[in-house]
């Protein structure tokens, strides 16, 4: 089980406590009645799926229920961040440790 | 009574209390402190089971956890039958029934050995390519038998009456194992202050000090500062000392899982004790201190009974005080036999030979063993182990072949060198790295905070071990925020010796050989069948085991996964590396369900979910169905009524008067705040900024892909206030839904979301007599259907309470729901009945409420939608705000598949024979006549008899379905061929008058 660290708690908690989200810094389209079919395909159906560093977003559900941000290595499951909704997205390099 | 091979020259069990047990029904006197197998060898029983593929008899190989062969049932009482018990981690008590398996009639003489002589049929892969014909016999016939025939103990056929526990423990340091490395690392990190857990799988701390008498640490011997060592331990508030406890598995972040085990080894455990409790530990940095397993000798015959590792012998003489028989054979490539030979030799047996595959083995041991006159035979090897029901000789020759010599012997050790045990490590998902000059994988990149020390880690001198460990401790210690303490310092001195060792077959069992020569006990993998596997082409490990199921058994090849993999190497020409390892996985040694569930069972397995009218549709005589977590009346049967009978009657008493529902289990969200309606615009494909306050409208929630996630009704409370209601099992997911957009995407609207499901209990009241019921109840608000029309809400008082009542409906008459909170629900339920009765309602449950609803054609989410289907496909695109620009869902429903023609849709279905109620999820065609596979058009999503209609009632969803109207389609059944006609979605009351009253 993972610890992951919510950044508006401020702690580590369980993974029982979160529930993955999906990727992160997708933003729904402001116009979105107007963009075309490969705009939209590119923003509901297309994901990175990345082998290494993923930006994920998280929700700390069974805690204070907020949805913030997490860079991971998916191929070691490990945590290298986590940072608020709406903060930009870190430059993290593979192997790096933040 | 003494038992027969129980000495006096060694062991420790010494002045313990005798016990008496049971092995198949024979009584026998054991020690207190015994295990069974230890227990079974003092009494000369090596029988102690039959095989699994050949039924071959079995003794025991070891004296530990990664015993394959000496598996029994342990049979507490007629509900506590454990099966597949290893007898050497077994603990006697007083009492103790056990049992062997996967014999008949008796483990003499088993019917079953019959496999053993027909082997030829059964080698590795028989059972893909065998039993092939006739395909339906695999079923019926070849599964069952082979099924019955090969195989572990029984399982347990009553509900298990014990209890298990379950505790999250932290620590700074967790050590794993406890043996000589293990507690020098507890003990270095313990000193400096820091929390620290040690766990071992024995019952006495101790490792392989428990069978090396010749090792000495801090003065005393080993073992004697072992036991020292784990009380200073214990002593200490900041350091926790688990015994019988197994890491089991290793998980993400130093998360691991122990099982202790708590009761098994008493006699009478009572009622208070868990049988095992469960440990989950999160430790800062964990030190692995798992040791090494002995590697047994690969032979003919080297699975009679009598033929053991060497280091179980020796621990059966040093610890348990058993001799393993009179004249002992010992056949090795590895110094450590050399020792077990010297112990036995000293407490009296005799030893026939060493066998040494090795040409010059020299060194201390070996010159003590040439000192007490103990023959050695170097440069040879063992070719066959002969004996029935024992081994009664073993066969000698050159290694590099020439004539043979026949040795009596009663026990043959074995002793193939050592496996370090890597599997915690490699569970840490660190990898590990094949050491060329010894022959082993040892621990390489780890990717955890953890460490080896020890034997797991290849450090092969307890001096090299101890000074390992401690520094290891100190820098585990440190690396969890330890400050500074004293260097601990220990001496260690020793006389033992792990040199040598040897992977794969011995000479003599080579490719041109035909005996059975077991690499795997457990599963009766020999040699030769890892050879077969090569030569039918498998050629990486993963293959050759899945082929041969080499350490596929519960003891996950802890004694074969090397020597196959030697083999399989030897046979593709290979190194070991290149062919691969494969990955250890949790758990280590089984783990009970019983474990890992803990108090999660029965009733504690998942909440029950109960609304507050619960007692009073009880005491109504409610039949209640399962709905997610919650109970839902599900109808009200009267005496002499079926399930039937009583839907029809609340059907029809709903319409004629009025009927009384629990609606409480819909989810309901208060959605408040400035831009409360902006937020309903952007959440729902309705129009909300001009609802009036008071007003109710049905909302429609959708996808971002266009597709119908959710929909109920919606009440406006105030400007800034709207009441939500979900369906019962969507409550949680729109409330994730609504908060996923107001946190991320649009965190600039000024809104709150509240779930308000469990706070207000729900009333519905429906049917042509509602408001007369309910309206002397209520306060303070005018009913009349001019003042308080169709979807319209209040906030009122009922019976003295507050209320929010809603006059709306899912049944297609005049309607209220009633919304009080949930602490005065019980009231206002027995008041709201006591009202109906006058005016002839009766309750009506899930089932009645479904059927009105259909009657009607309203749709319910998850049944006549299914994740595919837009609100144009259901009939709702009048829901639909065609002046809006933005909603969650606007963009999707413009996709060119939700466009298209021919999509399916929901139609009404009635059937030509009006007495037909159709079957939900029965396919629809246009042409009952054509091939198989017919094409389907769609399928029936919600059908009913309709008492009101007098005919059954169906929804469908059927491509096109729109433009069908009044045509002939088809639902094949096994039986016949029903005619259908495409007709609207509403059967009853189209023109929908009765709703305003």
């Amino acid at each position: 089980m993972l610890l992951i660290h919510c950044p508006y708690c401020e702690e580590d908690r369980p993974e029982l406590e979160f529930r993955n989200a999906g990727e992160a810094h997708i933003a729904r389209p402001e116009n979105i009645a107007e963009i075309s079919d490969e705009e939209f395909a590119q923003f509901f159906f297309i994901r990175s799926n990345p082998k290494g560093l993923i930006y994920e977003r998280w929700r700390h559900i069974h805690g204070c229920a907020r949805f913030f941000n997490a860079v991971r290595d998916s191929v070691s499951d490990k945590f290298l961040m986590t940072y608020k909704a709406g903060e930009k997205r870190p430059a993290v390099k593979a192997g790096e440790k933040a | 009574m003494t038992a027969a091979f129980r000495t006096t020259a060694a062991g420790r069990l010494k002045g313990a209390k005798p016990v008496s047990f049971s092995f198949d029904g024979a009584s026998y006197q054991a020690l207190e402190g015994d295990t069974l197998a230890s227990a079974l060898l003092a009494n000369g029983v090596h029988l102690m089971g039959r095989s699994f593929k050949y039924h071959r008899p079995r003794g025991v190989l070891s004296a530990g956890a990664e015993e394959p062969n000496a598996l029994v049932g342990i049979h507490r009482d007629a509900a506590r039958k454990t099966p597949n018990v290893r007898a050497t981690v077994q603990e006697v008590y007083d009492g103790l029934t056990a049992v062997s398996q996967n014999r008949w009639p008796s483990l003499a003489f088993d019917v079953g050995a019959v496999n053993d002589i027909a082997s030829p049929m059964f080698s590795a892969g028989f059972y893909y390519k065998t039993f092939m014909w006739p395909k339906a016999a695999w079923k019926s016939i070849y599964e069952p038998t082979i099924r019955a025939s090969a195989g572990l103990g029984v399982a347990p056929d009553r509900p298990d009456p014990d209890h298990y526990a379950s505790r999250y423990a932290h620590c700074d340091v967790l050590v794993l194992g406890g043996g000589a490395a293990g507690l020098s690392a507890a003990l270095a990190a313990a000193e400096t202050g820091v929390r620290v857990i040690v766990a071992d799988e024995q019952p006495a701390v101790g490792g392989a000090l428990r069978f090396e008498t010749g090792s000495a640490i801090d003065g005393a011997a080993g073992w004697d500062w072992a036991q020292a060592t784990a009380a200073r331990l214990a002593a200490m508030d900041n350091v926790r000392v688990l015994t019988r406890t197994t890491a089991f598995g290793y998980y993400a972040q130093n998360m691991v899982g122990l099982v202790e085990r708590v009761s098994d080894h008493l006699a009478d455990p009572g009622h208070d004790l868990p049988r095992e409790r469960l440990w989950q530990v999160r430790a800062k940095r964990v030190i692995l201190a798992t040791g090494a397993i002995e590697r047994h000798m690969v032979f003919d015959g080297n699975d009679k009974p009598g033929v053991m590792l060497a280091s179980a012998a020796r621990t059966y003489l040093n610890h348990f005080g058993v001799l393993v028989g009179k004249t002992i054979g010992v056949f090795t490539a590895s110094d450590s036999a050399y020792a077990a030979a010297i112990d036995l030799k000293q407490a009296g047996a005799a030893i026939a030979a060493i066998v040494d595959l090795r040409d010059n083995p020299a060194g201390a041991l070996i010159d003590r063993a040439r000192a007490l006159g103990i023959e050695i035979l170097s440069g040879r090897t063992v070719v066959r182990a002969s004996g029935n029901l024992r081994v009664a000789s073993m066969t000698v020759r050159a290694t590099s072949g020439g004539p043979e010599r026949t040795i009596p012997v009663d026990a043959l050790l074995m002793s193939a060198g050592w496996t370090p045990s890597v599997h915690l490590f490699s569970q840490s998902r660190g990898k590990v790295a094949f050491d060329t000059a010894t022959r082993r994988f040892l621990p390489g990149d780890y990717a955890q905070d953890c460490v080896s020390v020890g034997a797991c880690n290849g450090t092969d001198t307890l001096a090299d071990t101890v000074k390992e460990a401690i520094a290891a401790g100190e820098k585990a210690a440190k690396a969890a925020g330890a400050g500074k303490a004293a260097a601990l310092k220990l001496k260690a001195e020793t006389s033992e010796s792990w040199a040598g060792g040897m992977v794969g077959a011995a000479p003599g069992a080579g490719p041109d050989t035909s005996g059975k020569a077991f690499v795997d006990f457990q599963n009766d993998v020999t040699a030769k069948d890892i050879r077969l596997a090569v030569r039918e082409g498998m050629r990486s490990i993963e293959h050759v085991k899945r082929f041969t199921t080499n350490g596929m058994a519960t003891d996950q090849g802890k004694t074969s996964n090397i020597h196959g993999l030697a083999i399989a190497a030897e046979a593709l020409g290979k190194e070991m590396p290149e062919v691969g390892l494969t990955t250890f996985r949790a758990p280590y040694t089984p783990v009970t369900f019983g474990a890992l569930i803990g108090h999660a069972k029965g009733r504690l397995f998942d909440p029950t979910r109960r609304t507050a009218f619960h007692a009073q549709e009880e005491k109504l005589g409610a039949v209640f169905e399962d709905v997610g977590q919650w109970k839902r009346a599900w109808y009200y049967p009267r005496a002499g009524e079926d399930m039937h009978a009583a839907v029809n009657r609340e059907c029809a008493t709903v319409r004629k008067a009025a009927g009384i529902f629990d609606a409480s289990t819909l989810g309901k969200i208060e959605v408040v705040g400035p831009d409360a309606a902006k937020f309903m615009e952007l959440m729902y494909t309705n129009p909300w900024e001009k609802l009036e306050p008071g007003r109710c409208r049905y909302g429609i929630m959708l996808r971002e892909d266009g597709f119908i996630y959710d929909d109920g009704v919606v009440g406006r409370l105030a400007a800034d206030r709207f009441h939500v209601t979900t369906t019962t099992g969507g409550a949680a997911r729109v409330m994730n839904h609504m908060e996923d957009y107001l946190q991320t995407e649009f965190p600039h609207l000024d809104v709150w979301l509240t779930s308000i499901s469990e706070q207000w209990a729900v009333i519905a009241v429906q049917g042509p007599k509602s408001r007369d019921i309910i309206a002397p109840l209520v306060e303070g608000i005018d009913m009349s259907d001019a003042a308080m029309p169709h979807m319209s809400v209040r906030e009122a008082r009922i019976c003295g309470a507050p209320t929010r009542l809603f006059r709306m409906s899912f049944t297609g008459e005049r309607g209220f729901e009633i919304n009080v909170p949930a602490d005065y629900a019980a009231a206002v339920w027995d008041a709201v009945w006591a009202q109906g009765q006058k005016h002839g309602a009766c309750a009506y449950g899930t089932e009645a409420m479904h059927v009105l609803r259909a009657e009607k054609g309203y749709i319910i989410v998850g049944q006549d939608t299914d994740g595919t289907v837009t609100p144009q496909d259901a009939g709702l695109d009048w829901a639909v705000g065609k002046k809006k620009t933005d909603f969650v869902g606007i963009r999707g429903l413009k996709r060119p598949d939700l466009v298209a023609k021919g999509r399916k849709q929901l139609v009404g279905l009635r059937t030509k024979d009006p007495k037909v109620v159709l079957e939900e999820g029965a396919q629809i065609v246009a042409d009952p006549k054509q091939p198989i596979p017919m094409k389907m058009l769609g399928h029936v999503t919600s059908s009913y008899w309709s008492e009101n209609c007098g005919r059954g009632i169906a929804l469908g969803l059927v491509a096109g379905g729109f433009e069908r109207m009044g045509q002939t389609l088809y639902v094949p059944m096994p039986d016949k061929v029903i005619e259908v006609e495409v007709v609207g979605q509403v059967f009853f009351d189209e023109k929908g008058e009765r709703l305003h009253g």
